[in-house]
């Protein structure tokens, strides 16, 4: 019963041997310029942003007066300090596959908490701020359980929680503002990121700064720990993630958790910024910060993306803004002109991510 | 029968789904240095089978024994970390990652020192290092760059890193869905090498199949699952590919002994 050509490679193989033994190579010429593009882009998909604000910095620089100075320039990053803040959260978000609704209402209800229990109820500042942070990262986790635990779509679970935490905000803040004097009086340190200073001429804010500082922080955290590397990798491959020992769950909820702790630090940098704690400001946070995300090259579909690339989205979106606005172009073409920028973002996320499937 | 100790043995496993029964007293032993392929019909129970050894499934009734010392796994991770490494037939592997990375993925490498332990660096240098090293050893020579990312690579190259993976990491034994399922002639050969390397650096394999060329090539025993328990367990040098699918489907009468497990194994 024994048959030797059972054993070892069959008889088609033996042609193997002789087979080419090169990698595959393909004709440079070929290469045409947009196929390297092509090639660039994936590799390097911050690429496609940094170009745009380059071009963008430009332009503005050329038809609209007064865009190229120090002063207009350290001004669009102070407009930009709570989207980028808000980004770096919506990142983490969207890096796992998932999107928060949620964050300006988190944001919101943490700040009207941080700014009712100092000012109007007498707490100390320094339990009131690490409370509405709690308050924040509780948010977060709620989300994070209704995604993690009953399996419910992170779309679904924020457009509700968004709602929510806003009717929260209103409850708390009875739709009152807290006026800027009264803050000043009992806890100017809810405004600590307003303050400014000179840096090189230019006046910049310990807020900014503060946005400025999360990145490389967040970049070291998503790129150099196991964390941030089980981040891409959950939102890559949840299956794999799970087969390969990661635990998906507490990342998700880790995640959905710190992203509304720092959803409550932009709550207090906007109480600088803003200078009061007004409830319905910043309506629009949530979706700006989607809009620098996705700019700035972060894949929805997870997995992909870079920190730096949604502080270049921010700065897209305030260069856009501040420069139709000098060029005295009205508010309605500055949302067109966002609008489009979007979907040309996602158009080019598209299209580079084709080489990869 | 040799007094060899075998790395892992399962006895009357039984597992039911409701009223459809998966395992009916299913048999299995694995031993030290061996290539044990697991063959059987659609539906005969080998991958529930597989899954009770590395902690997918939790088995109603048997006994499971790790080097003669009774276990009782609830997830694949108990499995892993008492030694036994499983490469998926979806191989598990993050596209968006690189190489290292992946092979690391779930038991990263810390930065010595205050760097590590408070804030959690890794040590990137290390890691890539003994990847490297993984894929040399197993011949893997053609992967130049190990911060590639894995959706650069071939089919072959990535159930190479997955193998290598499994072999970095296990003490007991690895058990290998299909690996050959998805590859082309060149490819598949390339595993079946692989699968040889791995063998020979004294890992026993749990291979489970169902191309008979590639397990008659490298098996040194065959378990032949039928009906939801073990059938038969032959030597693919005393019987054919014909006789190991009569036996499979039916159409032969299992032979009463099972094979010996090969001294010449270690």
């Amino acid at each position: 019963m024994t048959s030797e050509t059972t054993r070892g490679p069959q008889e088609f193989e033996k042609v193997l041997a002789d087979s080419a033994t090169e990698v595959a190579q393909f004709e440079l010429e070929d290469n045409n310029l947009l196929r390297r593009l092509h090639h660039f882009l994936h590799a390097n998909p911050t690429a496609v942003p940094v170009i745009v604000l380059i071009i963008s910095i430009l332009m503005f620089g050329a038809i609209a007066n007064n865009f190229f100075t120090a002063f207009n320039m350290t001004l669009i990053i102070q407009q930009v300090t709570i989207i980028g803040i808000l980004g770096v959260a919506q990142t983490l978000i969207i890096l796992t596959a998932g999107i928060d609704l949620s964050v300006a209402a988190v944001m919101m209800l943490s700040a009207v908490l941080m700014g009712n229990l100092a000012v109007n109820m007498g707490v100390p500042t320094v339990l009131a701020i690490p409370f509405g942070v709690l308050v924040g990262a509780a948010c977060g986790g709620a989300n994070g359980l209704l995604v993690t635990r009953f399996r419910l779509p992170p779309f679904i679970v924020t457009l509700g929680t968004w709602k929510i935490f806003f009717a929260l905000n209103l409850y708390f803040s009875g739709g009152q503002s807290i006026r800027s004097q009264d803050i000043d009086q009992a806890a100017p340190a809810l405004k600590l990121f307003g303050d400014s200073f000179q840096l090189l001429g230019a006046q910049f804010t310990t807020g900014s700064l503060l946005m400025l500082l999360l990145f490389p922080l967040f970049y070291y955290i998503l790129n150099w720990t196991p964390w941030g590397r089980h981040v891409y990798a959950v939102g890559d491959d949840i299956d794999a993630a799970r087969l390969s020992g990661i635990r998906t769950r507490r990342v998700l909820l880790s995640v959905y958790a710190l992203a509304g702790a720092l959803c409550a630090l932009a709550g207090w940098v906007s109480i600088g910024r803003v200078g009061s704690v007004s409830p319905q400001s910043f309506f629009e946070g949530n979706l700006d910060a989607i809009t620098a995300v996705v700019i700035g090259g972060t894949s929805l579909f997870g997995g992909r993306g870079s920190i730096f690339g949604t502080l270049v989205g921010a700065l897209i979106v305030g260069v856009f803004r501040s420069g139709l606005n000098l060029s005295g172009v009205d508010v309605l073409w500055q949302q067109f002109a966002v609008g489009a920028l979007i979907i040309l973002a996602v158009a080019i996320d598209q299209w580079i991510r084709k080489v990869s499937s | 029968m040799t007094d060899m100790q075998p790395v892992m043995s399962a006895r009357g496993l039984v597992k039911r789904y409701g009223r459809v029964t998966a395992m009916d007293q299913a048999d299995f032993e694995i031993y030290p240095g061996e290539v044990l392929a697991v063959i059987g019909d659609n539906g005969a129970g080998k991958s529930t089978l597989v899954k009770s050894l590395c902690g997918a499934v939790v088995p109603d009734h048997g006994v499971i024994e790790l080097d003669g010392k009774p276990i009782h796994f609830t997830s694949p991770m108990q499995a892993r970390d008492a030694g036994i490494e499983t490469v998926y037939q979806n191989l598990a592997l993050s596209p968006a990652l690189s190489i290292a990375d992946n092979m690391f993925l779930g038991r990263e490498i810390y930065a010595p020192g205050i760097l590590g332990r408070v804030f959690k660096k890794l040590d990137k240098k290390a890691m890539h290092k003994q990847a490297r090293e993984r894929l040399v050893e197993l011949g893997l020579l053609t992967i130049q760059n190990i911060g590639q990312l894995v959706e650069t690579l071939s089919g072959g190259q990535r159930q190479g890193v997955a193998v290598a993976r499994a072999a970095a990491f296990a003490k007991k034994f690895v058990i290998m869905d299909e690996p050959t399922a998805a590859l082309g002639v060149k490819e598949s050969r390339r595993v079946l090498d692989l699968i040889k390397d791995v063998r020979a650096r004294g890992l026993p394999i749990v291979l489970i199949s169902h191309n008979m060329p590639h397990v008659f090539e490298v098996a040194d025993r065959i378990h032949i699952h039928r009906l939801g328990r073990r059938a038969a367990v032959i030597d693919p040098e005393k019987y054919s590919m014909s006789d190991a699918v009569a036996i499979m489907t039916g159409a032969m009468e299992p032979p009463a002994e099972l094979c010996p497990p090969k001294v010449t194994a270690h």
